[in-house]
């Protein structure tokens, strides 16, 4: 009897509106989703942009992104993340003052996105040039002789025909963003893991909401495979088997 | 002696290469080579295999860069500019254009994997020759009805056999109402039993009047619908003129050895 109504007060806890704090959870998850999105989107242009530039770019091209994925995927993501943040704001605030111009907050969000994105984006690199060298030749070559300029095979035929080569790759990376998006805690942007160390820490609950921050990620990625299996059977239309 | 290039003699031409070159660094595949096609002709390039003929007709729509030469298609040279050992397009306008006006058939078929039969027809048309979808899609249903496939629209190439998707391919060349078709060893990947109704559909086109440049191992179909033979050995024209005269009458050593084999 006693250990239903302590259960009872443990789920008002987690009551939508205060005292109970799933409000915070679930502002503090979007805030997660919201740098997960812009962080993956805004690396898949960067995977893209470094994949061509590897593929097809000079001599320069080529070393400097094989300097950009080799730190990034060599150094620990928590280490980018504070140097990043940190270094990256003071670098922009330092470059605001030599232009004689006032310095600026750079909001978390955006901070938050940018650190993302710039993770994500050499990981993607190595995932779609991969899936680039894998569209059998015959479909570029087939593209250039009958007269589409360089960017209309890259839009019409190498990235739809890379896609189900890359899409295992990508996602892995997505799943592996939204988990990313907990590291920002370190920097004091209010995602879940943040909401839910304040939740638990005020309550001393922290069985619970811990507890509650996992299934909310769990819930996240079991969605994201839904979408992804949907993805990839789109991309994979013209292929006969499923691999 | 009548022949079909003689009867076309007043016909302007589609295709002239002069003096054309290749090499892979130290191989020289291509050594000096004229091929010329008047409108409604039909020209054969036979030859062994590395006897450069695929190169050949590669370097047409510069698929592959001559290291030395002149191409002009329909009478309009393609601009070349030096880089390194080889020639490339000193216009990419004007290359782009003029290979649009280019229906390869490729030994590999080399369809869009990720479009339909339809989609593959019309891909070009609306993207590079800027055709509403409306008109590039009736143009593309007259084309799959005429090679047999009009129930196969919304099939995807990799669903199809060799010689489905080959004769795919060869609507996609003619959806771009092509000035010159070029066909590279179009029946070598097939199964034996699927290169007759692809050859079938060649012979079709060259008995409407379409200009092709032709690489082949058929030396039979060559024969049948060829208007001229060219002979390619090792990177030179060893012989040509009209089939009857190089398959029954060859002059070479070469050419009479070459025919010996392939019979």
């Amino acid at each position: 009897m006693e250990l239903l109504s302590e259960w009872q007060s443990n789920l008002a806890l987690l009551a939508l509106s205060p005292p109970g704090w799933g409000g915070n959870l679930l502002r503090g998850l979007l805030h997660s989703l919201e740098i997960a999105l812009g962080g993956y989107s805004l690396g898949l242009i960067i995977g893209i942009a470094g994949a061509c530039g590897k593929l097809y770019g000079g001599p320069i091209t080529r070393d400097l992104l094989a300097t950009y994925t080799t730190c990034v995927r060599a150094i620990p993501e928590l280490v980018l993340i504070l140097l990043l943040y940190y270094a990256g704001t003071d670098a922009v605030n330092q470059l605001l003052t030599w232009m004689g111009r006032p310095t600026i907050d750079i909001s978390g969000l955006a901070a938050g996105i940018f650190v993302i994105a710039a993770v994500q984006g050499a990981y993607a690199t190595e995932v779609i040039r991969g899936a680039i060298k894998s569209v059998p030749v015959g479909q570029l070559e087939a593209a250039r002789a009958y007269g589409m300029s360089g960017f209309q095979c890259l839009r019409r035929v190498t990235l739809p025909a890379m896609l189900p080569f890359a899409i295992p790759g990508l996602a892995n990376l997505w799943l592996i963003a939204t988990k990313d998006t907990a590291l920002l805690a370190v920097v004091g942007f209010s995602e879940l893991t943040l909401e839910t160390r304040q939740a638990a820490g005020s309550t001393k609950h922290y069985l619970l909401f811990y507890c509650a921050a996992g299934v909310l990620y769990l819930l996240v990625t079991l969605v994201s495979q839904v979408l992804i299996r949907f993805i990839e059977k789109h991309a994979r239309r013209g292929l006969p088997q499923q691999g | 002696m009548p022949s079909a290039v003689s009867a076309t003699a007043e016909a302007p031409i589609a295709l002239a290469i002069k003096e054309l070159h290749k090499s892979f660094g130290n191989l020289h595949v291509l050594k000096g080579v004229d091929l010329q096609a008047k409108r409604g002709d039909v020209v054969a390039i036979i030859g062994g295999s590395g006897s450069g003929k695929s190169t050949l007709l590669r370097c047409i729509n510069l698929l592959e860069n001559p290291s030395e030469g002149e191409i002009a298609i329909d009478g309009e040279k393609i601009r070349l500019k030096r880089v390194g050992s080889d020639l490339q397009a000193a216009d990419k306008k004007q290359l782009q254009r003029l290979r649009s006006r280019l229906g390869m058939v490729f030994q590999n078929f080399n369809l869009w994997q990720h479009m339909t039969l339809l989609q593959n027809l019309t891909e070009i048309p609306m993207q590079v020759l800027k055709i509403s979808r409306a008109e590039a899609t009736s143009t593309a249903e007259i084309l799959l009805e005429r090679v047999g496939l009009a129930d196969k629209r919304d099939v995807y190439p990799a669903f199809l056999s060799g010689g489905q998707q080959q004769r795919a391919a060869i609507a996609r060349a003619l959806a771009i109402q092509p000035s010159l078709m070029l066909f590279d060893e179009p029946t070598s990947a097939l199964d034996p039993e699927l290169v007759g109704e692809v050859l079938k559909v060649i012979a079709d086109l060259a008995e409407e009047g379409r200009t092709m440049v032709l690489v082949t191992h058929e030396m039979q179909f060559a024969r049948e619908v060829a208007s001229h033979v060219v002979f390619l050995h090792q990177g030179v024209v060893e012989e040509e003129g009209p089939p009857a005269q190089l398959f029954d009458n060859p002059r070479s050593e070469r050419l009479k050895q070459f025919i010996s084999t392939v019979r």
